[in-house]
């Protein structure tokens, strides 16, 4: 559902055709893989049949007819829903983080961004507290034990990507808005 | 929760012209794990010296046992940190010309137990960290992970009320780091011993039971430790 949000997250700031919408995405989350014009337009379906966005108009100066679409306010309720929900501390959750990151300074401001970054880093400590708690407990076996590692190890990189993230959302926000 | 063992309010501390701490609270029970975390330079090792009466405050009060140390005189608050604190740092803590069981008898022998009964005593807590077999070798023939179980056995065997532990696996690598700090929380939770921890590292705050991050003197409610 991720590209969905994304989508949303473009959309709130001004009306959108398919095509500036893939553009955006390609350009504003360069890690991720760059989307096909089919998967704009059939998760574009897919959220004007739910009532997230709806359209705005024809445009037809250059070349193709293209349609254009604008946030409603359901799908303006639902993007900050994301946005206030902390994703799952799994390891390999980066991009997620990566895209909430960039959605909250899209669609809102840095201090949306900060408040998802501290909401995410106290999930990723509780959930490292746990892990910890696990593996030191008498009797853990040491498979239980490198189970853990792994997952501590990814949550400790993720935690240190918060942190350096966090120090550098206001020149993020730069980027993002020029 | 049980009453705090340790408090303190709103505790200042200035380096000259410089604010180390401004205004920081502070609290732990008995027996509880509490990690000081928080970016270079944030205050964590100003404020554990604090707490641990090391250090005296410019402003604000440390309170253990509900009792003001800030108004003790020093040999009190020196003979409290013997009997009921227990001190850990990164590194260089034992005495060079000193065997294990020596360092590790130090502590006792200080607060008047024979050398006897203090020998004894010490070979039983390097038992307990898997170092009794280097009892009679010096710092400079054992690694570090080994130098640093024989400081957490010498921190431990007067059997402190709460320890102070700056940075103990900072000069170690991760597993030995890690070996060391799981024996050393498993050993303060069947004892009920309070520990501060000051860490920068996430990995090692996850062994406590809560933490608090200081930002440039302050605690930062953020929990992120960085100026937005």
């Amino acid at each position: 559902m991720s590209t969905a949000h994304v989508l949303l997250g473009l959309l709130a700031r001004g009306p959108r055709h398919g095509y500036d919408l893939k553009r955006e995405h390609d350009e504003r989350l360069p890690q991720a893989k760059p989307l096909a014009y089919g998967q704009v337009y059939s998760t574009l379906g897919r959220l004007e049949r739910d009532g997230f966005v709806e359209q705005s108009g024809q445009d037809q100066e250059s070349g193709p007819e293209r349609t254009s679409y604008t946030l409603t306010e359901l799908g303006r309720d639902r993007l900050d829903a994301w946005l206030d929900e902390v994703e799952p501390p799994a390891p390999h959750v980066t991009s997620a983080l990566f895209n909430k990151v960039v959605v909250a300074l899209l669609a809102a401001d840095a201090d949306r961004a900060r408040l998802y970054l501290t909401a995410q880093r106290s999930a990723h400590m509780t959930r490292m507290r746990e892990l910890t708690v696990s593996k030191t407990t008498p009797g853990t076996t040491v498979g239980d034990v490198i189970a853990a590692d792994y997952a501590i190890g990814h949550l400790d990189a993720d935690l240190r990507w918060l942190q350096t993230t966090l120090a550098r959302v206001a020149d993020l926000q730069k980027e993002v808005s020029s | 929760m049980s009453a705090p063992l340790l408090t303190a309010t709103g505790v200042h501390k200035n380096y000259g012209n410089t604010p180390a701490l401004r205004g920081v609270d502070f609290s732990i029970s008995a027996g509880e794990i509490v990690a000081v975390t928080g970016p270079s330079g944030c205050g964590k090792s100003t404020l554990l010296h604090c707490l641990a009466g090391i250090l005296p405050t410019d402003a604000g009060e440390v309170r253990y046992r509900d009792q003001d140390i800030g108004l003790w005189s020093e040999a009190a608050r020196s003979r409290l940190r013997r009997a009921d604190f227990g001190v850990l740092f990164q590194f260089g803590q034992l005495v060079p010309e000193l065997t294990a069981a020596e360092n590790v008898a130090l502590p006792l022998l200080l607060a008047g137990s024979g050398r006897r009964e203090a020998r004894e005593a010490a070979l039983g807590w390097l038992d307990k960290f898997g170092v009794a077999d280097l009892a009679d070798k010096r710092p400079a023939a054992m690694s570090g992970g080994q130098q640093q179980r024989c400081a957490v056995a010498r921190a431990l065997v007067t059997e402190p009320q709460v320890v102070f532990a700056d940075e103990p696996t900072g000069a170690l690598d991760q597993l030995n780091g890690e070996q060391v700090l799981g024996a050393m929380v498993q050993v303060v939770r069947e004892q009920g011993t309070a520990v501060v921890l000051v860490t920068h590292e996430a990995a090692i705050a996850a062994y406590a039971d809560r933490e608090i991050v200081l930002r440039d003197g302050a605690i930062d409610p953020s929990g992120l430790g960085v100026a937005p």
